[in-house]
């Protein structure tokens, strides 16, 4: 017992090693799954509030490029009304059919206080939290296409996994011809994401648009991703490789709307019934 | 408490809110990284324990992390670097060895020295950072390349740091 105490002592800097080395080791995986630590992160207050003073020094260099994108969003948003409204009295439907239908969706507008591009797993944090309802998993989009999805809340801040991060995947549609795959980032370049699983029938050209499917009620159905800048067919592959320029400049991210969905709670219960049926 | 150790603690707040304030927001060519924080573990004393080398490397690391959000990467980095630097600053003794309170910096032993101190460490640092993150060996080269521009532009600027902001010899 002795000796082994003296060998304990007599290695206690490479003992330490050890241990501090596999808690590190145990952070970083428990930080890689959906949900990590719920603390120690950019949406605990007082980082985040160091956080958004820093965007708000940098925000004056960006001032002009921000109000000219939400001007053009203005702007089409304007138009899509003014279609909307014509249709509406062409047709003579005043009242909608199913009003929890047309409320499927509510958007809350946030500010981005702190964001990444260069990492391989990139974040981001935007100054709203579970005071004004926000939960994990929840869809972050903006006027120009998707941006991804929340990860954690706090009171005030909440992360936001981005687009730009390898883990992450989403349901995508090729708008031309109706066909699903998946939309992940191969860690490179941050302007461009890869759409899998296409099968080699379909005949996907440069400068198809890829929306969102709606397949797994976080995002709405039918929102800009990309388009797709250059496609290539292995020999015997099963899958296109398709790269995909994103809409959305990562780079210059202000403002982004989280998306509420409030009908995610029925579908994932009815989707659950019929798995729990199936076993 | 002493006054270097209060000088310490100083330095320790400044180094960390000057990389996740300023230099977090600087990346040239998307690859190239700085991460001046961990000149502070390279100065510390040469004398220091090297439990307490780990301890202040995984308080750096998880101080920064916590502004980075990649929980336990840049501690899991710090702590290596800080386990192996005495090995390395033993091998590395000049003639004569080093004096008591010794600072291994710029001013002491010259910039070929330092230099050959620096970039080893840092190297190592942002190999074991760089491959954790990217998860395994899975983009080998794009991960060498933003590992050898990021030890170029982390020394660089540790170089320039020491330049002006000579580490005065304080007992």
């Amino acid at each position: 017992m002795e000796r082994l105490f003296y060998f304990l002592y007599r290695y206690r800097a490479f003992f330490t090693f050890l241990l501090l080395e596999v808690f590190c080791a145990w952070l970083i995986i428990e930080n890689n799954q959906y949900q990590g630590a719920k603390f120690f992160n950019s949406s605990n207050s007082f980082v985040a509030g160091l956080n958004s003073f820093s965007q708000d020094v940098r925000e004056y260099f960006l001032l002009r490029e921000t109000n000219r994108m939400l001007a053009e969003e203005n702007a089409a948003l304007r138009n899509t009304l003014d279609q909307r409204t014509q249709v509406l009295n062409s047709t003579g439907i005043t009242h909608p059919v199913d009003s929890s239908i047309i409320k499927r969706f509510s958007y809350v507008s946030a500010k981005v206080v702190n964001n990444s591009v260069h990492r391989f797993t990139n974040f981001l944090t935007i100054d709203k939290g579970s005071n004004e309802g926000l939960e994990s998993g929840m869809a972050v989009i903006n006027g120009a296409g998707i941006v991804g999805k929340i990860k954690t809340v706090s009171k005030h801040y909440s992360v936001v996994t981005s687009v730009l991060n390898k883990d992450v995947m989403i349901s995508a549609l090729l708008k031309s011809s109706g066909y699903y795959g998946t939309i992940q980032w191969d860690g490179y370049n941050p302007d461009i994401v890869q759409f899998k699983f296409i099968p080699r029938h379909v005949k996907p050209v440069v400068g198809d648009t890829i929306v969102t499917s709606g397949y797994n009620a976080v995002f709405p159905p039918g929102l800009m991703i990309g388009i797709i800048a250059d496609v290539h067919l292995p020999d015997e592959a099963l899958f296109y490789d398709l790269n995909v320029k994103l809409s959305q400049d990562f780079r210059r991210l202000a403002y982004v709307e989280v998306v509420k969905s409030n009908l995610k709670v029925e579908q994932d219960s009815l989707e659950q019934t019929i798995e729990v049926l199936n076993r | 408490m002493s006054r270097i150790g209060i000088l310490q603690i100083i330095s320790f707040f400044i180094y960390l809110f000057y990389q996740v304030l300023i230099l977090k927001n600087i990346v040239l060519f998307h690859s190239a990284f700085c991460f001046l924080y961990i000149a502070y573990l390279l100065l510390l004393p040469v004398e220091t324990n090297p439990l307490f080398l780990m301890f202040m490397g995984f308080v750096m690391g998880f101080a920064v992390d916590v502004f980075y959000d990649s929980l336990g990467l840049h501690a899991l980095a710090c702590v290596f670097v800080m386990y192996v630097r005495n090995y390395w600053l033993n091998l590395l003794t000049p003639q004569g060895g080093y004096d008591t309170s010794a600072v291994p910096s710029l001013s002491m032993n010259g910039m070929q020295w330092f230099v050959v101190y620096a970039i080893p460490i840092v190297f190592l640092h942002h190999a074991i950072l760089f491959f954790t993150e990217a998860g395994g060996f899975g983009l080998f080269w794009f991960t060498m390349l933003k590992i050898f521009v990021s030890t170029l532009f982390t020394v660089l600027a540790i170089l320039i740091a020491q330049f002006l902001f000579p580490y005065r010899r304080r007992l």
